[in-house]
């Protein structure tokens, strides 16, 4: 990855990595750690931690993600019906949806935005109505719950810091399913095993991006190292700050919570685009969970045994 | 909220924002509205079916079944010891055919054993029941024929040991999700499920022996029972009005109820009559269907609240606003 960088304009899916992140051409600096569970390193192999930033500001809700995600992962057709709220008609993400348009129809005031060329689209004559729009993808965490559940060991820890699901391991226990605080994972109908995002793991190992950033006409999908991600997140919402998008916020762009490998510049509150505001890692709550059980166990013993106080039989 | 099933939720769903499918809208946060895409879940329901509730009974009171077995073998009880063990024994058999019914590839359930992950409750419980199934077995049958008096009385105090953690690790299991009602919940669970595993073992263990040896069964069961009674309602007080929502409501709220209802009568006839067979037969079959329904009021319970936004997005809420003001 780290000869492309140096390259000012890479066209996407040719070796680098997005175009987007490559246009200030700087190094790829180190990404956090992410050690894959019951293995310390992958020594030689290991490569900068990839992620996704998806600018929600620029997305203009065509769907291309989603159908080049569905072409290349050979994921199922789901004709979806319209939820009725919007031009939305997958309605969330699941095992055949590995990325999910949202669209929000909001009565706002949009002069702010348009002065800003964000691009959101106003409707003639509805000065006050805005359409908000993002891709939704799995987050790729550090402290991804639905690999810490995984009882076969098929969800691993990619050398790119991902998280992947193993379809010869799954045997579709569904534990991932609940775990996930994003609802991202589901099992598939009719297959058994559960499926999800890999940030195309073929291609990565090929120096490519992933299908749907390529074919993300506006760059809302943006892939890259995701620490050089992060940073440029952050001059992103600087400049849209500054232009007066005062509802403009980067959700999940740091390392505190689940550590996202996958976040977003969003125009409103998470929930609204599906998001949980503050999700906690439930996985890491080692105490409370397994404290209180061996402590019922203990007291299972004195309970039979209390049984007894009265004589055997 | 005031009493009885679910007051027309789609009436108050609609008018107030709230899921625009009706299911389970009614708003207990009544000042501020909860946001969220149009209703839609943040999370995934479960894709568990009615074989999870079952085990979660069935290996319970096997776990409970094995250490009551021991404690009447080292009283000199050895009928009562007996049967207890077979009720364990028919536990161990039963969990591992309904845990690999419910995958979505039962014929891949070994995958499990490739790994041991303590990192995953559902790893360590497939050692934990493999381990307890083994032992448990080993002792039945060391007791039946006779032979090997003392790596019979070794497998007996292993199951016994083993007992109480496949009983309460269940509880660490589903807590250890995001799912509201399981994860908030998961200082108490083990509790909830601790008692409702002896409760069951008590009950299992009248049913099958003669009064005259069911004495300490039957003191089990009925105190576990009030027990389970009591920590279900601490549990429920200790989630709060919100997340213990879907306790009070849908299929959850009428299997509680049930629960609570077939466990009192059930605890209550063992404890006046237990000592005539017909009523301890009858006050135990109520406490194990009361424990059944106990289980799945709280399986029930974890689908509605994934399945609502509301309980998602409050209590993060509510969370990100307590670390602003501090």
């Amino acid at each position: 990855m780290s000869e492309a960088t140096g390259e000012a304009n890479v066209i996407p899916g040719s070796g680098g990595v997005s175009d987007a992140f490559n246009i200030e051409g700087r190094d790829v600096p180190e990404s956090r750690p992410v050690i894959p569970l019951g293995q310390k390193t992958y020594d030689g192999e290991e490569q900068p931690r990839m992620g996704f930033f998806t600018d929600t500001t620029v997305c203009i809700g065509c769907k291309a993600c989603q159908v080049a995600c569905k072409e290349w992962n050979e994921v199922p057709d789901t004709i979806g019906e319209l939820t009725g709220t919007s031009y939305d008609n997958t309605g969330a993400l699941g095992a055949d949806n590995w990325r999910h348009v949202a669209f929000i129809e909001q009565r706002k005031e949009v002069f702010v935005q348009q002065e800003a060329g964000l691009g959101t689209p106003a409707v003639e004559g509805e000065p006050d109505f805005r359409w908000l729009m993002s891709s939704d993808v799995c987050k790729h965490c550090t402290e991804a719950p639905c690999l810490d559940v995984c009882p076969t060991g098929s969800l691993f820890r990619t050398e790119f810091g991902t998280v992947v699901v193993q379809e010869d391991i799954c045997n579709g226990c569904g534990y991932c399913v609940p775990a996930c605080p994003f609802g991202v994972l589901d099992r598939r109908e009719g297959d058994g095993r559960v499926w999800k995002c890999t940030m195309c793991y073929d291609r990565q190992k090929d120096g490519m991006e992933p299908a749907c950033a390529q074919a993300c006409p506006t760059d809302s999908i943006q892939y890259g190292p995701l620490e050089e991600l992060r940073e440029k997140a952050n001059g992103r919402l600087e400049m849209l700050v500054e232009a007066g998008a005062e509802d403009a916020r980067l959700y999940g762009a740091n390392e505190q919570g689940y550590g996202m490998g996958a976040f977003f510049l969003l125009l409103d509150d998470p929930e609204v685009y599906r998001l949980p505001p503050d999700p906690e890692v439930v996985s890491r709550r080692f105490a409370s969970l397994w404290g209180s059980a061996a402590v019922a166990a203990g007291a299972m013993i004195a309970g039979v045994a209390a049984a007894f106080v009265g004589g055997s039989r | 909220m005031s009493g009885r099933y679910e007051p027309q939720p789609q009436l108050a769903g609609s008018e107030q924002g709230g899921s625009p499918d009706g299911r389970g809208a009614v708003r207990m946060v009544p000042e501020e509205e909860v946001r969220s895409y149009y209703g839609r879940p943040v999370l995934k329901e479960p894709v568990w079916t009615w074989e999870v509730p079952l085990y979660l009974f069935a290996g319970g009171m096997a776990g409970g079944s094995s250490l009551l077995s021991l404690a009447a073998r080292a009283g000199g009880n050895h009928t009562l010891a007996r049967r207890a063990l077979l009720v364990a024994l028919g536990g161990a058999t039963a969990s591992p055919v309904l845990l690999v019914s419910d995958l979505g590839r039962p014929e891949r359930f070994y995958e499990m054993l490739r790994v041991f992950k303590p990192t995953s409750p559902m790893n360590l419980g497939t050692w934990v029941l493999s381990a307890f199934g083994a032992t448990t077995g080993a002792a039945v049958a060391g007791d039946i024929l006779g032979i090997f008096p003392r790596a019979t009385r070794l497998s007996e105090v292993a199951s016994a040991v083993l007992g109480p953690a496949l009983s309460t690790y269940t509880a660490v299991l589903i807590s250890d999700t995001s799912v509201p009602v399981w994860h908030a919940a998961r200082r108490e669970l083990p509790f909830v499920f601790a008692a409702s595993s002896m409760a069951s073992a008590g009950a299992a263990a009248a049913i099958l022996t003669s009064p005259e040896d069911a004495a300490p069964a039957r003191r089990l069961t009925v105190g576990a029972a009030l027990v389970e009674l009591g920590l279900t309602e601490v549990m429920k007080r200790r989630l709060g009005d919100l997340v213990a929502e879907p306790y009070e409501r849908e299929e959850a709220g009428r299997l509680d109820k049930l629960s609570k209802s077939s466990t009192t009568v059930g605890a209550a006839l063992m404890a006046l009559a237990g000592r005539r067979r017909p009523a301890a037969v009858a006050g135990g079959a109520l406490i194990l269907a009361g424990a059944v329904l106990e289980r799945w009021a709280v399986f029930r319970a974890g689908f509605q609240s994934a399945r609502d936004p509301k309980y998602t997005v409050v209590p993060q809420r509510e969370r990100l606003r307590d670390r602003e003001g501090a």
